[in-house]
């Protein structure tokens, strides 16, 4: 029987990873996929929950986790498209149009 | 002993492809070792007794939001994109903060941790048969949330094919 601290220890080491992603590399995509390791980790937090109390209710809110990251990422990528069409850039350094 | 065992395989598996991922030079590889990390934690769903989820998660996470990333990757010219500096010029900075979020989770976790041995046998209420539990909670209790999620995907795809026109 693995103990439910166990599996937030993983959530936690994930999250950090993911965090540690968003705010120090440039490239945009490699930004969103940090995000995408983000709500992964939290996915397993709430999963282990579920396990932990014997209530589905974690699961269901994780599908509906997955779903809004289908959603932001398909919107994302839209506007890192949009962007780089008109810019002929990818990192975020260099999008500072609505800097002083 | 099993299970233990395989919860380190996907544990470290899952670790490893995050670090790679943030860590990689190549684009492509990040997303390769993201689909990697991605799919250990669809075996972590499975040793939480959540079938369902991990079905889920391989085909909708892998096989669509990573397929997606890769389209993106390969529509975008990446070539120049290799000789750049990777990391941001506050690198040092935030990282440090970061790590001091993580060892004041890892703190409030191990407090905690003395509560966990409440409901550990809880787990005999999920039955074998996840999927109908599952199903019978998204449309029963949370038909609302449900039908706005929906909604929800309905404007992500308008957003996405509006932004990707070349005249709107």
């Amino acid at each position: 029987m693995i103990p439910t601290s166990h599996y937030l220890f993983l959530s936690l080491a994930l999250f950090t990873i993911g965090v540690i992603g968003v705010v120090t590399r440039r490239n945009v995509i490699i930004i969103l996929m940090s995000i995408e390791l983000i709500l992964n980790a939290v996915n397993i937090n709430l999963v282990a929950f579920a396990h932990h109390w014997g209530n589905v209710d974690g699961q269901v809110f994780a599908i509906f986790v997955i779903t809004d990251a289908a959603a932001e990422a398909a919107v994302g990528l839209g506007i890192i498209i949009a962007f780089f069409r008109n810019r002929e850039t990818l990192l975020a350094d260099e999008m500072d149009l609505l800097k002083w | 002993m099993l299970d233990l065992g395989l919860f380190y395989f996907f544990g470290a598996l899952a670790v490893v492809g995050a670090v790679l991922t943030v860590l990689a030079r190549n684009v492509v590889h990040s997303a390769v070792y993201l689909i990697t990390s991605l799919l250990a934690t669809a075996g972590i769903f499975l040793l939480l007794k959540a079938q369902f989820l991990f079905a889920v998660q391989i085909i909708l996470y892998v096989g669509g939001i990573m397929v997606l990333f890769i389209f993106v990757i390969m529509l975008v010219n990446l070539e120049v994109a290799l000789h750049q500096l990777r990391f941001n010029r506050q690198k040092w900075v935030a990282g440090l903060l970061v790590l001091a979020l993580a060892v004041q989770l890892g703190i409030a976790i191990s407090g905690g941790s003395d509560t966990f041995g409440l409901g550990m046998n809880s787990s005999g209420r999920l039955s074998p048969e996840n999927t109908e539990q599952v199903g019978q909670r998204l449309f029963g209790q949370y038909m609302v949330p449900f039908e706005v999620a929906s909604i929800l995907l309905l404007v992500a795809m308008i957003g996405a094919v509006v932004m990707g026109k070349k005249r709107i």
